[in-house]
Formats: structure tokens, sequence, C-alpha cells
């Protein structure tokens, strides 16, 4: 979609320390220049997508609750480019991470990890396998899919700088088999990229919920589980969105940094669904309006899936770097059911991917028994939301596994 | 923003929902149990309608009663008590006198249900609580057999079950279609079978439990000399492995449990039927696994994803 006239850059577009902002109100930027960052490691600096004015720099209330700083710009119309956008001039192993981190690339599926961190993991040697994650996170978002079919080489060549940066020696390209013309065209890349010791390949998924989560994901390519608790790489895995691998082949050739993102927008309240690219920090309802608007009155905005997305209070918030949908539903698609008493189905116990018992969870946090708590797996839980959607009693699972992990996270630590 | 007219909804994800809800599946029950309530008719007259009336209504009013006196919400809505109610008169013969089906709508109501906590909170299956509570006070009224397509009421002629008197007097062709002695919705294993498939195709019960249940009755009554077709086809085998082993309240809520619940069904009734001094097993060994359900539960629970399971929990 065309520049919008005003963007609002959130300093915490990530996991971690969020930005200080680096310009004043009144100030000029310009496309691509820093307006936010921070010293802590894990972060990630924030980028203007538009040349303009500082117009204020305000405080905003995200979804999930965090405030944080943010910067308004007004756009000048003239999309003039910053004097430090140009492709990184990489040698060695510092640079290139230093060339992640000034790209203010984050995980781009959802959770927005700061990728400079995820791809300096402790123990490198360890690395063997990368697996880049084109099995669409949720419902309703084609946004990864798209990424597939317009930029199938950028993803290639991003493959091959991580694979080389990592020494990996293998890359799956992890697809869902209800996207045929997606497998067919990485396929066809990925047979004339790969090498011996530098293998390449294309692994089709069952199409399923959650099969683009991080642990899922490791497990249906490798067959190795991530113990709860640790990290891919303790597996000897990386795990890259699609769209963030080919951002960086982007990068690495010309130096623009992360400034827009392709959105899935979509619902029964949506005039016309689709996917748009957007600048970093446009408003949502620009997005909507651009998507033809509401047809009908929205009831319920989602940033995310709607599966794990979060509940907007009002469409003026910016799209963040780690969006990939916005999706806003109409009355009948909005309406809640009050819960009643467990009939001890099993559904959620059936629909876990991580295989925890969500009743006997739900018994020992009525009981603030930490303790037991731990034992059956609370922390593993990834709220995926599978045992709420199929809660015949409409319970609330996922809030009470949220609750049962604060409970845990809060409670003192035993003495050894 | 100014565009909305009436504050957004927020709720905690997941905003989707698979659409079942507790209503829907006791209903997806009900269904399931129309085609043996058309056998029980066919088969044993409209008095077995009558018996299935008063058992449902004896366990509606007792369901609305004990909530009333425990001041909690009403729960007759869920359609649970219906269930047990035609689960209890499935139990029972015929001939019941009505107030003594009666009665065992209300213990299996109040006693076994709802002095519990109600719904999700019992630890035996009420219709079967009721049922062994009238078989230990009326033993006369509960093997009153009709002997099936003999006519209604008062013609009936009344005879012993085929597991009782022993012998093999139907043929299977009989058994399969209900045309033997026997409860008023347990003998016709055709209709049964129809409500388990239902049961399955609407993803309400999985076909596990009945099929390891039924399974195992087989090869045990197989091993220990007698006829195993003959077995699975009677006394309530059918019944019991497709309605009751599956409710979800007092069977293993996981997977691997359901599995040992199931052997455990079949290994009981087995052993009742030839050991025990009752001709039938099927009641007891379901009630008896339903005890042991924390238990199983307990020895069987999942392991979270990337644990080692350890020796010792």
């Amino acid at each position: 979609m065309p520049t919008p006239e005003k963007i609002i850059l959130a300093m915490s577009q990530h996991l971690g320390a969020p930005c200080t902002p680096t310009v004043k109100v009144g100030d000029t930027v310009e496309v691509g220049q820093v307006v936010g960052d921070s010293d802590k490691p894990v972060s990630a600096p924030v980028h203007s997508g538009i040349s303009g004015k500082v117009a204020a720099i305000t405080e905003l209330l995200l979804p999930g609750g965090r405030k944080t700083q943010a910067v308004v710009i007004e756009s000048d119309g003239e999309g003039r480019v910053h004097e430090s956008v140009k492709p990184p001039v990489i040698d060695n192993h510092e640079d290139f991470l230093r060339a992640v981190r000034a790209s203010g690339l984050v995980g781009l599926g959802g959770a927005g990890f700061p990728t400079h961190i995820k791809l300096n993991p402790r123990d490198v040697d360890a690395i063997d396998t990368v697996i880049v994650n084109a099995a669409e996170c949720e419902p309703y978002i084609t946004a990864d899919y798209r990424e597939c079919m317009e930029n199938s080489w950028d993803i290639v060549s991003g493959v091959q700088s991580v694979m080389e940066f990592l020494d990996a020696s293998r890359v799956i390209i992890a697809v869902e088999r209800n996207k045929p013309a997606a497998i067919a065209e990485l396929s066809k890349i990925a047979r004339g990229v790969s090498s011996p010791g530098r293998e390449v390949r294309v692994k089709s998924l069952p199409a399923r919920y959650p099969q683009g989560a991080e642990k899922v994901l490791i497990q249906a390519c490798t067959g190795r589980r991530v113990p709860p608790g640790k990290l891919p790489s303790d597996v000897g895995c990386v795990v890259m969105n699609v769209t963030s691998v080919a951002f960086l082949s982007r990068y690495f050739k010309t130096g623009m940094p992360l400034i827009d993102k392709r959105l899935t927008v979509d619902g029964s309240a949506i005039a016309y669904p689709k996917n748009v690219r957007v600048t970093v920090g446009t408003p949502i309802h620009d997005v909507i309006a651009f998507c033809g608007g509401a047809k009908r009155e929205i009831r319920k905005l989602l940033m995310g899936g709607p599966m794990m997305g979060l509940a907007l209070m009002d469409d003026t918030l910016p799209v963040l770097k780690q969006n990939n949908a916005i999706l806003a539903f109409a009355e009948e698609d909005a309406r809640t059911f009050p819960a009643s008493v467990c009939i001890r189905c099993g559904r959620c116990v059936e629909a876990c991917p991580m295989h925890l018992v969500p009743p006997s969870i739900a018994a020992a946090y009525k009981n603030a028994d930490v303790e037991s708590l731990e034992k059956l797996g609370v922390m593993t839980c990834m709220e995926c939301g599978c045992c709420s959607f199929s809660c015949p009693a409409h319970r609330y699972i996922v809030q009470t596994m949220r609750m049962g992990k604060d409970l845990v996270r809060n409670a003192p630590k035993k003495e050894n | 923003m100014a565009s909305m007219d009436k504050p957004l909804i927020i709720t905690s994800s997941p905003h989707l929902h698979c659409g079942m809800n507790t209503r829907g599946v006791m209903a997806d029950v009900l269904i399931a149990m129309l085609p043996a309530t058309v056998a029980s008719v066919l088969l044993f007259g409209w008095r077995a309608l009558a018996v299935e009336l008063v058992c449902v209504a004896s366990c509606m009013a007792s369901e609305i009663l004990s909530r009333l006196v425990m001041k909690r919400e009403q729960t007759v809505g869920d359609l649970s008590c219906i269930v047990t109610g035609m689960l209890l008169a499935f139990n029972l013969p015929a001939t019941m006198p009505f107030w003594q089906a009666a009665l065992g709508g209300v213990v299996a109501i109040v006693v076994a249900k709802q002095m519990f906590g109600g719904l999700g909170q019992n630890f035996v299956n009420p219709a079967l609580a009721g049922r062994i509570v009238l078989m230990a006070s009326f033993p006369e009224s509960m093997n009153n057999w009709v002997v099936p397509l003999s006519g209604t009421g008062a013609d009936a002629v009344t005879a012993a079950t085929p597991l009782a008197d022993g012998a093999a007097s139907y043929s299977l062709g009989e058994m399969f279609f209900g045309i033997r002695g026997g409860c008023l919705g347990e003998t016709c294993a055709m209709a049964l079978i129809l409500g388990g498939v239902y049961l399955v195709l609407r993803l309400v019960i999985s076909p596990a439990v009945p099929l390891i249940y039924i399974g195992t009755v087989f090869v045990l009554s197989w091993l220990m000399g007698e006829n195993p077709l003959y077995q699975i086809l009677s006394g309530g085998l059918m019944l019991g492995a497709i309605f009751m082993a599956t409710d979800y309240t007092t069977s293993p809520i996981n997977k691997a449990g359901k599995v040992v619940f199931a052997v455990g069904c079949g290994l009981l009734t087995v052993l009742i039927r030839q050991f025990g001094s009752l001709p039938e097993g099927v009641s007891f060994a379901i009630v008896i696994m339903n005890i042991l359900v924390p238990l199983i539960e307990r020895a069987t629970r999942p392991v979270p994803f990337g644990r080692k399971r350890r020796a010792k929990d």
C-alpha cells in the first residue's frame, strides 16, 4: 500500500530491552534512518520507513498491557533515503552479526526475537541444521506463502548466507502440504543450490495447526525434541521464519533495514481481504481503509492470528515489525460464551501438541500447588490455544495455563 | 479512534472455537440411543417406552430439585440427566415397577452425581450406580425378564436370560437382532452398534474403548473355551462397552489410560461371568474400573513434550 502520511514507531517491537528514541521532536528523518536503539544486547534498532519530521514522542499502550515510548513521524512525501542505507560490508563473523543487528531484523513469524541473538547461539559448532519456517503459523494467515511465491530467490540466497555463516550442513525449508505451488517453486530452486555437505531441501508437512510452532516444527523436520526450558540450539537447530530469511538476503544486497512488512488483512468485517505490504508504524485504520474498509461493524480486532493473536482496544495502534496479520471480525465471530463445568471429555488432552493434561493443571492451579504445576509441565505450554478451541464446555483453559505459569514464575525459588 | 461506535470486544486468545458444546455432545449421545430405543419398543412392547419415560422424568426432576436445594444454577439444560435416565432404563427389564425405576433415577442423580458435585465430578457412572442399587434392593423385579416379541403389558411372558440359564437357547442371529431376554436396551446389538458408529463419526467417543473392551472379552472367553461370539452378544456388553465405558467423567481422560481401562473392563467382565455368582458382570466391571480411574490416570499420564519419562514421578 502507498506510504502513509504518518507513522508511529513503537520503541519495543521485539522481545527484549526496549529502545530509546535517538531523535528529537522537530528532527528531520529519512527512509532507513535509525530512530530508536538500545545498548542492551537483546534488542533491535527501529528505523523510519518514511522521510519527514518527528512530530511527537509519545507513550503507547501495546496490546498485552506493556507501555512503550513511540516516535511519531509525519511524512513530507519525498521518500528521501538516508545516507546510512548501503549494502553492509561483511568480512567476518562479527561483521555478519553486526549487520544483522543493524538491519533491525526480528523474528517475523510473530515472536519478534532479535535475529542477531538467534544467530549467535552459545555453541555455534553444535548447530548442524537450519530450519526455515514456511509453515504458516496460524489459520487465516498467508503472508509467508506470498513470500514463498514472490521472493523464492531471496529465500534461497538468504538460506545460503545463513547456512555458510553457521557452518550448518543442511537446511530444511518446511512448507505445509496445502501449498503445493510453494513446495514446487522452492524445491526447484533448492535442488539447484544444494551441494554435498550443504544440503538444502524442502520438506512438506501435514497442514495442521500448530505446525509452525518452533518445537513442533523441529520435531516434524528432524525428529528431535527440545526439552522444556531449552532452546532449539540445544538440539543443534536454528529455526528462522521464511520472510526473515528472505529479508536478510535483500538487506545484504541493498542495505535497506526492516521498514516494511507483509500483512494478511482478513476477517468477516473486512471488505476486501488481501495481503498488503505495509510500512512499519502505519496505523491499523489506514491499513483497513486500504483494504476497502469495514464492510460490517468491527466488533473484534486482532493483531496476529486467530489462535494466539491479541485483541486490540482500538484501531489507532501501529503495525509492528513482527505483525503478520490484522483480523477484523463482525459480531457473530466476536461472541463469547460462558464457561460451564469440565465434563472430562479429554479433547484438550488429545489436542495438546505438548502432551499436557490441562484439567490436572487446572486443579493444581486451583490449589496453588506450584510443585505439581511444574511436574505437570505447565511451563511447556506455548499457549497455542488448541485446548480452548476444542473444549465443548468453553472453559478458559489457556488463561488458566497462563496463570499457572505466572504462579510458577513468581514462586520463591527452591533451595537446593 | 472515533470510528468505533461501541468499544471493541477484548478477549484472551484463542479467538476461534470448534463450535461444539456440552449440550451438543449430550444431544449426540441421545441421538445415538435412538435405534436402541426403537428396538426396545419393538422387542418388549410399549412398556419399555414407559420405563424409559419414567426414568428420564425421574432423573430430570432429581436434577432440578437437587440443584434447587443446593442453591446452585440449574443444569438440566445440558441434557446430561436425560442421558443418565435413558441409560438407567436401558439397564432395567421392561417389567420393572415404575416406582422402583423412578427410585433408580433418584439414586443415580442425587446420590451418585449431584452429591459429588454434579456433571464431571461423579466417580462412578450414575446410571450404573442406580442399576446396582436396584439390583441389590429389588432382585426379583430386576430378574423378571420378558420374552421378546411376546406381546405387551400383562400378556408378556417372562423368562430367564441366556447368560443365566447357561444354555445357548438363542441363535447368534437372534442375539444380534436382540430377540432374547434381557434389559430393555441391551439386547439389540445391531441397534447399539449403529449408535456407536454414529458416536464415533461425530467424534463424540473414540472407537478404542468399545473395540478394546469387546475384543478383550472375545479373546478371553475364547481362551476359556466359551463361544466368543455368543459371549460378546450376550448380557449388557454391547450397551456397556459403547455407552457406559465411554462415559467421559468416569473413564480416563488420556489415551493410554483409556486402553488400560477398556482392557480392565473386559478382564473383569469375563472373570465375573466365569467365576462370580452373578450371571452378568458388565455393570460391576465398569463400576470397579470407574473407581480405579484416578490411579490409572496417574500411572499413564502423558509425558510433557521433550521431557524424559522418569522411573518414578
